[in-house]
């Protein structure tokens, strides 16, 4: 038996707690897998000595009728900018080529508490800048579906990891869609949860007001499993929110509370800029939800023509200050001038860095300076309050907002990497749910030509619950 | 009430974020005062702000290296930037003020305070003018001890006072202050504005302090400097004891409890002010090993002065006993338990047994014919002199005032035979 054969994360520990397969065997494929898709440059690094080790503990502990985690023997993989303990942490980027992090992220602590074991770390756009994995400062990861596409980005790594069954789950980051969007070009369930529902502690900052951690996986109640045990308050970020006192994992309950819900169709996004075929097919799914006896109307937020701008004046903002800190001081990439502690800061940051963190720090730089301030940083500041509110209204009479997740089916890999703006356009359905704080989440919607399409689902902050309900509803209907 | 955190972005070796975690509008602490009293009368010097940030690093230059180190250890530590209005005239004002503050930040245990680790630190804005209207001036930082804060006061006021009696202008710039040659030093010249692209801290959510938390610390407050010195009024001490007090109060929490718990019994309530300022805060301060001594508890304090207070009512300790006894009692507390015996075996209690002191006196006047015949001559001052002898023949434990009775009395009998 594989752990492939298993349908669910659930089943597969049930097994492995019951003797019926052998962690030791599960982690066997893993690295079969890992060496077979060696051609998908998904990994930055893997771990099958440690590996091994913690599945024979594991194994240990089912012989010896110990007690097991509730990820008892459970394969993982995070995105290289999670800290963990395991070798090192480099964010894809140059300047932390060679960083061993002195501490480990809170959900990677949480993970491994429940008996999960990391097998790898996966490639990503350098400090998650980036919509392809095109701006990691190693390699380029390939679309599963396609070797000459993108796997879209940030999480690139993490959702071909799971596309090619390296593992059932990964951990990415989604400051604008980062989970999202690799999600849906590598047809896998990828989750943004409501902001400060699961701790950034130990991961890599890009922006603090908008990043977010959540689970790549292959089914939305492996999903609901996941967020259940990464969910939670930490002491170690103060922006962090309480949890749902019932949980996530995915109940009869849970799914009887959306049965009638209500749902907007986000027609603004199918205006321009969109794939004709990614439209069609996004409108079959909306007919298809009818006939399912939902509630669908479409509804109009004007303001998210705005969305992407504020997105990307805010970011940068953010970036500019959280990556201040590499200066090659104490850790990270160091080019030394002897006599100017000022050039070798200059020196250490102008060829550590790459172009796109240049850029955004430039951009950043510039929103922040004394006289533009109010013009853009202030301005988008306010726009995003009145965005909030528009989303807050719409919750009142919608359960769900739906929409395509990404305009375009996966991009030949070099199509966009020239022209950052045409890159930036890629994120403009999925940046609202970070600059709004609500949760959203990605579910593969069918084939395009041979290539995977995203549905995209929202529900209002803290219904990451409700969410995860209604997407497990709809899941098998939207293939 | 509603605060915010936000940060201060610009490139230094010790600040190991690339920004400082402060707070730019929305500081948590807007207007104030604190009174000092100058020459006898109260001067109110205006608080302007006080907001919560994030400390640097300390940097250190060893001399004769072509490197400089630095000391992470303090990097992030939460600190209170207490900036005041341009209220202060003089370097005594500003150190008065800055040991009121200290006064405050300890007695409410908002800090530590330990100058020597630099828990409290003080930048000086100086300038001179002749009107209205402030000259420009500069800032010497870093400042920690309330002497040096005199001190730099004073000679950045001569400094400026000799530049511009030159016809000189004075440039605004940072100062730092060297301890060994009681210097201060140019360390950076502001040419132009910095831009240090303040932004809201997206990590830190803004903060809303309930109306009812604020009205719980309100009364929870422990006595302040001011609540003291209401309740030690009434001991006529002067102001420098009472300072002194407070100080105590202050570095050895709760040291005054023995004051104030006994305030309704004046002449008890004024014993135990002076025991406090002639016995346990010298020794208090002179203890050699800080890090071994173990405080008195409240009780204990309680106990001991209670018991030498029963003996010193009764007049049966001296007061060189006395500063004897209470050295003992500070390094071995326990003895209290056992205290009658103790002073016996330590002849610390005072003879006021007439019939044994008269034969000493006796001796003393029989040995010391010049001294009395000084004292037959009107030179009463010789009085103490000989009582003096019979406390040295006594080891200390005769009365004083029954022994200076005792030889007036005899040597008023040599008068009249």
């Amino acid at each position: 038996m594989k752990w492939t054969d298993f349908s669910t994360i659930e089943d597969l520990v049930q097994s492995i707690k019951t003797g019926q397969i052998s962690v030791v065997s599960i982690v066997e494929e893993v690295f079969e897998r890992i060496k077979q898709t060696r051609d998908f440059q998904v990994l930055l690094d893997d771990f099958e000595k440690e590996a091994f080790h913690q599945a024979k503990i594991i194994d240990d502990k089912v012989r010896l009728k110990q007690p097991l985690g509730r990820l008892a023997g459970v394969p993982f993989i995070v995105k290289d900018n999670f800290l963990t303990f395991s070798q090192k942490t480099t964010a894809a980027s140059h300047m932390l080529e060679k960083f061993i992090a002195p501490y480990q992220a809170t959900s990677v602590n949480k993970l491994i508490n429940e008996d999960a074991i990391l097998v790898g770390k996966a490639n990503l756009d350098a400090y998650a800048h980036g919509s392809s994995t095109e701006n990691s400062d190693f390699f380029t990861t390939k679309n599963p579906y396609d070797k000459n596409r993108v796997p879209g980005g940030s999480s690139g790594g993490s959702a071909a990891a799971v596309a090619l069954n390296l593992v059932p789950f990964a951990l990415g980051t989604d400051t604008g869609g980062s989970i999202r969007l690799p999600a849906s070009f590598c047809n896998q369930v990828g989750l943004k949860p409501s902001y400060g529902l699961v701790s950034r502690s130990g991961v890599v900052a890009m922006a603090s007001s908008l990043d977010c951690i959540g689970p790549i996986t292959k089914n939305v109640q492996d999903n609901a499993l996941i967020l259940d045990i990464i969910a939670d308050q930490d002491q170690l970020d103060s922006t962090t929110i309480a949890r749902d006192k019932t949980g996530y994992v995915i109940d009869s309950n849970s799914q009887r509370m959306v049965e009638k819900a209500k749902i907007g169709v986000i027609s603004d996004y199918l205006i321009d800029g969109i794939d004709q075929k990614v439209k069609a097919n996004f409108l079959t799914k909306v007919e298809l939800l009818k006939e399912a006896g939902f509630q669908v109307e479409d509804i109009s937020i004007p303001l998210i023509k705005y969305a992407l701008a504020v997105y990307y004046i805010i970011c940068p903002a953010e970036i500019s200050s959280n990556l201040s800190r590499y200066d090659g001081l104490r850790y990270g990439f160091h080019e030394s001038n002897n006599d100017n502690i000022e050039a070798s800061v200059e020196m250490s940051r102008s060829q550590g860095f790459g172009q796109e963190a240049k850029r955004r720090i430039m951009i950043g730089t510039y929103v922040l300076s004394s006289g533009y301030y109010d013009a853009y940083y202030k301005k988008a500041q306010q726009v995003r309050t009145k965005l909030i509110d528009s989303f807050k209204e719409l919750f009142k009479s919608y359960d769900f907002l739906v929409g395509p997740t990404v305009p375009t089916l996966p991009f030949k890999i070099g199509e966009k990497k020239s022209d950052p703006i045409e890159m930036y356009l890629i994120d403009v359905m999925t940046v609202s749910a970070n600059l709004v704080g609500i949760p959203a989440i990605s579910l593969p919607a069918g084939m395009i030509d041979g290539l995977p399409t995203g549905f995209q689902v929202m529900a209002d902050i803290s219904s990451d619950k409700q969410l995860l309900a209604f997407s497990s509803k709809i899941e098998e209907l939207l293939k | 009430m509603f605060s915010k955190f936000d940060r201060k972005h610009y490139f230094y070796p010790d600040l190991p974020m690339g920004y400082q975690i402060t707070q730019y509008d929305e500081p948590i602490i807007l207007g104030g005062y604190i009174n000092i009293k100058v020459d006898g009368k109260i001067k109110k010097i205006g608080i302007t702000r006080a907001h919560l940030e994030s400390d640097a690093g300390k940097s250190l230059h060893p001399t004769g290296q072509n490197h400089s180190l630095i000391d992470y250890n303090r990097a992030g530590v939460p600190l209170l930037e207490i900036v005041s209005e341009p209220d202060l005239s003089s370097a005594l004002e500003a150190r008065l003020y800055v040991t009121e503050l200290y006064l405050a930040m300890k007695l409410a245990g908002v800090s530590e305070a330990n100058l020597f680790y630099g828990n409290m630190r003080f930048d000086c804005n100086v300038s001179l003018s002749k009107t209205d209207q402030l000259g420009v001036r500069t800032e010497t930082k870093n400042l920690n001890s309330f002497k040096s804060v005199e001190k730099a006061i004073n000679v950045e006021i001569m400094r400026q006072i000799s530049i511009l009696e030159k016809g000189g202008k004075i440039i605004q710039e940072t100062r730092g202050w060297n301890e060994d040659k009681q210097r201060g030093f140019t360390q950076r010249i502001k040419e132009n504005a910095d831009d240090y692209r303040y932004m809201p801290d997206p990590d830190l959510p803004p903060i809303k302090l309930e109306d009812s938390w604020l009205d719980e610390i309100q009364g929870s407050m422990p006595f302040l400097a001011d609540d003291w010195r209401k309740k030690l009024i009434s001991l006529a001490l002067t102001d420098d004891e009472i300072n002194l007090l407070l100080k105590a109060e202050a570095d050895f929490g709760g040291i005054l409890d023995i004051v104030n718990d006994s305030i309704d019994q004046l002449k008890k309530a004024r014993i135990f002010a002076n025991w406090l300022i002639n016995f346990e805060i010298p020794f208090l301060q002179n203890l050699e090993d800080k890090n071994h001594y173990t405080y008195l508890t409240s009780q204990q304090r309680q106990q001991i002065y209670d018991k030498v207070y029963f003996y010193k009512d009764k007049n049966l300790i001296n007061s060189t006993k006395l500063a004897l006894l209470f050295n003992d009692l500070l390094a071995r507390p326990s003895l209290v338990n056992d205290l009658d015996n103790y002073l016996k075996t330590k002849d610390y209690l005072q003879d006021s047994n007439q019939d044994n002191l008269i034969k000493i006196v006796n001796q003393i006047i029989t040995e010391n014919h010049k001294a009395v015949n000084d004292v037959l001559n009107g030179e009463t001052k010789v009085v103490g002199f000989l009582v003096g002898q019979v406390m040295k023949l006594s080891k200390g434990q005769a009365n004083p005032q029954i022994a200076q009775q005792l030889i007036m009395d005899e040597i008023n009998k040599l008068k009249v035979e």
